[in-house]
């Protein structure tokens, strides 16, 4: 996943550490602008269909308006990030959500006081003050989430690495010779077998032309790292010498 | 340390699938009951995948697998932990009657404080006229208080005579727009305690200005039943809903600035909040209430209502309110934390 903002860390009671991309400031401008478009759309909705109603008692629509739109403007997030587990419409669409700063689901005096003191980050105009309080936090907190202690958090989904590119798709004639097996477990420095994984990991998302290079350098570092005979590696591609290696290198002596 | 990567990602993907399975299911569904097989079964696969994230620390493609892991063991922790740090539910009435008034005395020295920088407002807002006459305009900048005090009682007064009746011409709408625009300024006057409580004091103060000026331009004027039948009915309510407002953001100042309280800033934070909502939840209570009383009650005067009757009902509503926070709550005790 690549994220080049900040993180949150979080420790769990088990003593596991992972961390949350958190969001940042355009992000969380645009999750916003999308919420104002649904609020207006909610109090557009609001006085279509109380106008039917006008020419009877327009004291009471002109109330009824006044209230409701008020109320949907105050309560929209509040609504929505309490029953939607941190997201609005927003920030479904943005792929955010607002946790608890310790990773955990809001509770809901923290969705409430949140917003509550959106009015301060709003100050003067286009969330000017939540802005240069964002970038001066550590974890991009506007007033209403350091009031909270809450975050805004990404949330896009991240799939599994393809393993089945590191399975040899012919027979791994490296698994006859223990002894090179060995040879190559001592030799090869642990980051370029690293790098070898990540590359057939990532080898559909490459240009051809690019693919076959790599591949080409790195069978070639292999060869020499591991003094493979040239029966092994004759007749095989660059691309498949190296999914050899990967699978001798990383595979539990048996 | 993990030494054949395929054979772990192959032994154990089929327990991230399921996880990842589940928990959409339930983040598909926010409103769904989650039975308690699930619910075991969710935690089971949470701890599972949990000790695979560390064990992916040693991982040779630590970045794609830990990532993977990573997202999926934040899902289920915040879920999982949600489970068991479920709120207490929340009783209107007893709320009402017991909790509202013990967070207003439990936070006194916040209230007294907005209530002292109100009171200095009106003082300072009265004394401004007093002094200077001429400066009406900029301590009253409302176009409905540029009238003369003496021309606007004579004019009210002849519009009840006249059979002048706002509640079927324009009440609802009149109470609906004082209510909101009463919460905004009881929601801003909280959300400035985030300014250390200047911003809070400062919003008290120009109020208590601004209601000192009309009450001595009223009392100079010789209009002072008229004053106090129009402003007690309602201001009896709406006053100390504002003073509530300012009670919760000097709350939430309080605990940013630790006033003595050696705690971390999130945990007075995190104290305090459901104070500050209880405030909050309590004035607009009363902004409600007074938002009726001032459009069907206090735009009504003599000959109409006598305006002995509106000072009497602004006084008894006056005294309530008083005991009801002074008392509400006490046969309760303290909540449980």
């Amino acid at each position: 996943m690549i994220h080049d903002g900040r993180w949150l860390e979080v420790e769990t009671p088990e003593g596991v550490v992972f961390s949350l991309p958190l969001a940042g400031p355009v992000a969380r401008f645009l999750a916003w602008q999308i919420d104002l478009a649904a609020i207006a759309a909610v109090a557009t909705a609001i006085a279509y269909l109380t106008r039917w109603a006008w020419d009877l008692l327009p004291d009471t629509v002109a109330a009824v308006n006044y209230v409701a739109i008020f109320v949907v403007a105050a309560g929209y997030h509040m609504l929505l990030e309490w029953r939607w587990r941190g997201a609005t419409i927003g920030k479904r669409a943005l792929r955010l959500r607002v946790v608890d700063r310790r990773g955990l689901r809001l509770s809901p005096v923290q969705v409430v006081l949140r917003n509550l003191l959106r009015p301060v980050d709003q100050l003067p105009l286009f969330n000017l003050v939540g802005g240069v309080a964002m970038g001066l936090s550590r974890h991009a907190q506007r007033l209403g989430d350091l009031g909270a202690n809450t975050v805004v958090v990404r949330v896009a989904p991240v799939p599994l690495p393809p393993v089945e590119h590191l399975t040899p798709p012919r027979y791994n004639s490296l698994r006859d010779r223990p002894h090179i097996e060995a040879r190559l477990r001592r030799a090869v420095p642990p980051a370029a077998a690293v790098l070898a994984v990540r590359a057939l990991l990532r080898r559909d998302e490459m240009d051809a032309a690019a693919r076959v290079e790599l591949f080409r350098e790195m069978a070639a570092a292999l060869r020499q790292w591991g003094a493979l005979p040239p029966e092994l590696t004759a007749g095989r591609s660059d691309e498949q010498i190296v999914r050899n290696v990967v699978d001798s290198y990383f595979r539990a002596p048996s | 340390m993990i030494v054949d990567l395929r054979r772990f990602l192959e032994r154990r993907r089929p327990l991230w699938e399921e996880l990842d399975r589940r928990l959409r299911a339930v983040e598909a569904d926010p409103f769904a009951r989650i039975g308690l097989d699930d619910i075991r079964r969710l935690h089971d696969l949470y701890e599972q995948v949990a000790a695979d994230l560390a064990d992916a620390r040693e991982l040779a493609v630590r970045t794609e697998v830990r990532d993977h892991l990573e997202a999926l063991v934040a899902r289920a922790y915040a879920l999982v932990y949600a489970l068991e740090e479920t709120p207490a539910r929340f009783r209107p009435l007893r709320w009402l009657a017991a909790e509202l008034p013990q967070a207003v005395r439990r936070r006194a020295r916040a209230g007294v404080t907005a209530a002292a920088a109100f009171g200095a407002g009106v003082l300072l807002g009265g004394a401004a006229l007093l002094a200077d006459p001429s400066a009406r305009s900029h301590l009253m900048p409302f176009d409905h208080l540029q009238l003369h005090p003496a021309e606007r009682v004579l004019a009210e007064e002849r519009q009840m005579r006249a059979g002048g009746d706002l509640a079927g011409e324009q009440a609802g709408s009149f109470a609906a727009m004082l209510l909101v625009n009463n919460v905004r300024v009881s929601l801003l006057a909280a959300a400035l305690g985030m300014t250390f409580g200047a911003g809070t004091l400062a919003l008290l103060l120009y109020n208590g200005v601004v209601l000192g000026a009309v009450c001595v331009d009223f009392v100079v004027a010789g209009q002072t039943a008229f004053l106090a039948g129009w402003l007690l009915p309602h201001g009896s309510v709406e006053i100390p809903a504002i003073l509530l407002g300012g009670q919760a953001g000097l709350v939430l100042a309080s605990a940013l600035l630790g006033d003595g309280d050696r705690r971390r800033r999130v945990d007075r934070l995190a104290a305090a909040g459901p104070d500050i909502l209880s405030l909050l939840g309590g004035a607009a209570v009363l902004l409600v209430w007074a938002a009726g009383l001032e459009a069907f009650l206090s735009q009504y005067h003599e000959p109409i209502l006598p305006y002995g009757l509106k000072i009497a009902i602004g006084l008894m509503q006056t005294a309530g309110l008083a005991a009801w926070l002074a008392f509400g709550g006490r046969w309760a005790g303290r909540p449980a934390p």
